[in-house]
């Protein structure tokens, strides 16, 4: 039996090694995301790209046929904001902080430095704009085949240390090397409002870190104007100072800037324009009261997945206020209320990449009026929009990245299995789970 | 047809005109009468014993009650998300206006006391201190549309034990990062305000060369632009109101010549316990003052102080104010103006004027507020008795002749608002229900009286926020840690 069992494995194994240039996923069900649904299809993937897809049969001689009878094809999911492939980022197990919803968001800080803390905007404190994602992603992040047996295929990955916390990258969560992983390497600069408080230097509150990311914008500018002027005629001229964190900022095509709740939402809006940058807001539990502003705005949002809920481990004794209720009752109802408005929003899985944590999440949505529609797009092609990769990823479409996912069900119901994601052409069946960092026991006895 | 369209739209812009009839009208500038006071576009349009009432207007009888101008704290740190930047001795890059929270629940609490303008200040962390924001209290209104219009910006200035702590509440290290912060001294602190006023001398000198030099069409490299600097160039440019937080005569003193020394005025001097012995210099120096009526004791600096501060000061002709420097002060600042009556003897008026019509002018916002008159912005407070009773009590606050508080509404509006915040939580319970079948309720995560007592009102609520359910022992400008919630006051 265990003899048996072994070949089985070593079998897969050598299957594994031969995975053939196409692969053709047949009869099955085909959500485009881009166009209607193909009731009964065929997609068919060749060197990781989409060779076609349609109604009809036409199966290449050499491809390797998938029965997708009963099965349905949506593009792969891309989680829109995470830290996958960056191991030492990884956020706590879901479930053990939840944070209370109307309080600014306060992620970690920067990490203790062995520098002296900053005097001043000139020191550059807690800026890291110029480090990208995708040189610091490591393909053994365990989550990435988490992420994979949840559906998504592709992750936008940030560093989130710093007020400037670095470039972020769209990569694919597969691939022998990093460098085949990434599909962007520099879509967008994370920040956020981290500071260390007291004793930990420059800025150490919220009105710090806006006039200090309002002090370096101005610098960039008189930086660009600086090395212009320099490269235009460098003879008699002060030569200006290579700045490393100014080439960061001037190099990000767009900012991702936090939002908790309406005022932030309205204060991150105005900040933008005033900065003349482009905005993509994050996070935002207070999104279902914030539709007027976005909508007048037009900036695209990126929402979490981890729904605010009471806070655990707290006295139970305590009440809490009547806007913290209504945000905990009321967040889900937020991504029906931005479709409908045309608000341009994607999800992010905010630790919530296990398939047990992101269906139940999305269904939340679901139950407060989005359309399945409307969610599967904000887990697929509007992400890719939002990053401006939508000519490469997000729907099935001939000459896309093959990156798939099949199901059997639709998407986001609790039954639901995924049977198996496509990588970048390559097949991954759902792995079992690595165990979770703390006994679900223990995660669910404080209510 | 289409004119009668644009009339109806007119109509549903301007909202009817109000007057409020038959109170006692304490105007504060122009007398007391009994009589009217008509409201119109958010202006008050007429008033005395007998007014014309404009057709359609609303009519809120105020018989035997009394009508005062909404009252005006030169002194608060309510609806701000951030309150000091404490790293850095000088923080005159940063500014309330960027961390405004109109969600703050400090703000309604206020307008239940009578407020409706509001000098928001940065903290006394340094001795620069960042910039400052005049806000009308419109709750319910977005950020924006707090900020007084128009009210000249200005930057707070802190002198003695707060600023020379170096950088840490307690004076010591609070991490083994910490680096201890310059100054330490009362000394320090002056040569912190000159250093930095030399600094924006150079900076000004920098940039109006460069003006003068591409005027003439040559082509430059602009200097840098230094938000920290540009905050202090505006002061030496009048352009911005320096409000200095001191306690001791020396250093008031040593402000007033410094400012003479780099040609800038203080506009106001916080706290200035102490003022009653330097009240012939402030008064030269043409400075205002803002202080408490008997709040004192609570740190080295502000034992030597008396309740006759504010009198004295009054009679050696400096344009006083008080103000709460607390979000539960700031509810009874009419309690507050009444003790200058019976320590130093103030007129009615000249109590009433220390919480309207004086601070309005320091913050140079008399011409639309601190006063009941023809042409002033309708910001109006009636109370059931005489403002400098104790027994009075806030019945209906206007802010540019809207309804803001209504002491009848609130107390209407509780049950409903208690209701749905039972509801909110009788949901969530079922919900966790549902998520553990088979387990039974337990007892201690059922919501207990608390359920009804809360406060619905509150809003988002916020690590720095500041609302207190009880007088602190400490005003709040003044820096001090608390073991939860707030660390940077």
């Amino acid at each position: 039996m265990k003899l048996r069992l072994m070949l089985v494995v070593l079998g897969a194994g050598a299957l594994w090694a031969q995975q053939p240039t196409a692969l053709a996923i047949h009869n099955a069900r085909i959500v485009p995301v881009n166009g209607p649904v193909i009731a009964k299809g065929t997609v068919v993937v060749r060197n990781g790209l989409i060779e076609s897809v349609g109604p009809d049969g036409n199966i290449p001689a050499d491809a390797w046929v998938l029965e997708g009878d009963g099965l349905t094809v949506y593009p792969g999911l891309i989680d829109s904001l995470s830290t996958i492939g960056l191991p030492d980022e990884a956020p706590p197990a879901p479930g053990r902080t939840g944070a209370p919803p109307a309080t600014p968001a306060t992620p970690p800080p920067a990490p203790a430095s062995t520098t002296p803390p900053a005097r001043g905007p000139e020191d550059r404190p807690s800026t890291y704009s110029w480090q990208r994602a995708a040189d610091m992603i490591k393909t053994s992040d365990r989550r990435l085949e988490v992420a994979r047996a949840a559906g998504f295929t592709t992750a936008v990955t940030f560093s989130h240390k710093g007020i400037f916390a670095g470039q972020g990258a769209v990569i694919d969560l597969a691939g022998d090397t990093t460098g085949k992983m990434v599909v962007a390497e520099n879509v967008g600069q994370y920040v956020t409002t981290a500071t260390g408080g007291f004793g930990s230097g420059y800025p150490a509150s919220l009105m710090g870190v806006f006039a200090y990311i309002r002090q370096i914008y101005l610098d960039a500018d008189h930086y660009k104007k600086a090395r212009q002027m320099y490269a235009a005629h460098p003879a008699g001229m002060e030569r200006p100072e290579y700045d490393r964190a100014l080439e960061g900022v001037l190099a990000s095509p767009q900012v991702l800037l936090p939002a908790t709740r309406r005022i932030d939402v309205d204060r991150m809006i105005r900040f933008a324009n005033e900065l003349k940058i482009h905005p993509v807001l994050y996070g935002i539990p207070e999104a279902y009261r914030s539709v007027d502003l976005l909508k007048r705005s037009g900036v695209p949002v990126l929402l979490s997945l981890k729904w605010p809920a009471k806070p655990q481990e707290t006295n139970p004794d305590d009440v809490d206020e009547l806007r913290a209720l209504q945000t905990r009752d009321q967040a889900p109802s937020a991504p029906a209320l931005l479709a409908k408005n045309g608000v341009k929003f994607a999800f992010f899985a905010d630790g919530m990449e296990r398939r047990t944590d992101l269906f139940p999440a999305v269904k939340r949505a679901l139950d407060a009026g989005l359309s399945q529609d409307d969610a599967v797009r904000a887990l697929t092609l509007t992400p890719a929009e939002i990053y401006g990769v939508a000519d490469r990823l997000g729907s099935i479409e001939k000459g896309k990245i093959a990156n798939l996912l099949v199901t059997k069900g639709d998407l986001f119901q609790e039954k639901t299995e995924v049977k198996f994601v496509i990588v970048d052409g390559v097949k991954y069946e759902p792995v079992e789970e690595p165990p979770p960092a703390r006994p679900t026991l223990e995660r669910s006895n404080i209510q | 047809m289409k004119y009668s369209v644009y009339l109806l739209l007119l109509a549903a812009l301007h909202a009817a005109p109000i007057v409020i009839k038959n109170a006692t009208v304490l105007t504060v500038t122009k007398g007391t009468f009994v009589g009217s006071v008509v409201i119109r576009d958010g202006k008050i349009v007429e008033m005395g014993e007998k007014v014309t009432e404009p057709a359609g207007a609303e009519i809120i009888d105020a018989s035997g009650k009394y009508l005062m101008p909404g009252i005006i704290d030169c002194h608060s740190h309510i609806a701000s998300d951030a309150i000091n930047e404490g790293s850095v001795s000088v923080s005159s890059m940063v500014g309330i206006e960027d961390t405004i929270n109109p969600d703050d629940i400090a703000i309604y609490r206020a307008l239940a006391g009578g407020v409706t303008t509001a000098n928001v200040l940065h903290g006394s962390a340094n001795s620069i201190g960042g910039k400052t924001v005049v806000m009308k209290m419109r709750w319910g209104k977005d950020s924006r549309d707090m900020i007084f219009e128009g009210a000249k910006p200005g930057i707070k200035f802190a002198l003695g034990e707060n600023p020379k702590r170096a950088g840490n509440p307690g004076g010591q290290r609070i991490n083994a990062n910490a680096v201890l912060r310059y100054p330490a001294t009362r000394m320090g602190v002056e040569d912190v305000i000159r250093e930095a006023f030399n600094d924006a001398k150079i900076y000004q000198a920098q940039w109006k060369e460069y003006n003068e030099k591409t005027a003439r069409g040559e082509q430059l490299l602009a200097p840098r632009r230094d938000l920290k600097l540009d905050a202090l160039v505006e002061v030496l440019e009048g352009k911005r109101f320096v409000h200095a937080h001191c306690y001791r005569q020396d250093e008031i003193l040593m402000l007033l010549r410094v400012a003479d020394d780099y040609g800038f005025k203080i506009r106001t001097l916080q706290h200035v316990l102490e003022g009653y012995k330097v009240a012939k210099e402030i008064a030269e120096h043409g400075a205002g003052a803002s202080t408490f009526s008997d709040w004192w004791s609570y740190k080295v600096e502000a034992f030597d102080a008396i309740p006759y501060n504010a009198a004295i000061m009054v009679r050696k002709g400096v344009l006083v104010s008080l103000n709460s420097d607390s979000a539960e002060l700031m509810r009874h600042l009419n309690d507050e103006a009444a003790k200058t009556m019976k320590y130093g003897g103030l007129s009615e008026t000249e109590a009433l004027s220390l919480i309207t019509i004086n601070p309005a002018k320091q913050l140079d916002i008399d011409k639309r507020v601190g006063s009941i008159e023809v042409g002033k912005d309708a910001d109006l407070v009636i109370f059931d008795e005489h403002p400098l009773s104790n027994y009075a009590k806030v019945e209906k606050v206007f802010v540019d002749g809207q309804a803001y508080f209504d002491r009848n509404k609130d107390l209407a509006d509780r049950a409903q608002r208690e209701a749905e915040k039972a509801k909110l939580l009788e949901k969530e319970k079922q919900k966790e229900k549902e998520k553990r079948p088979g387990a039974g309720a337990n007892p201690s995560s059922l919501p207990k009286k608390a359920a009804l007592d809360g406060d619905g009102y509150t809003a988002g609520s916020s690590p720095n926020s500041i609302a207190h359910s009880h007088r602190s022992s400490v005003p709040l400008g003044v820096w001090h840690v608390t073991p939860v919630r707030r660390a940077t006051v």
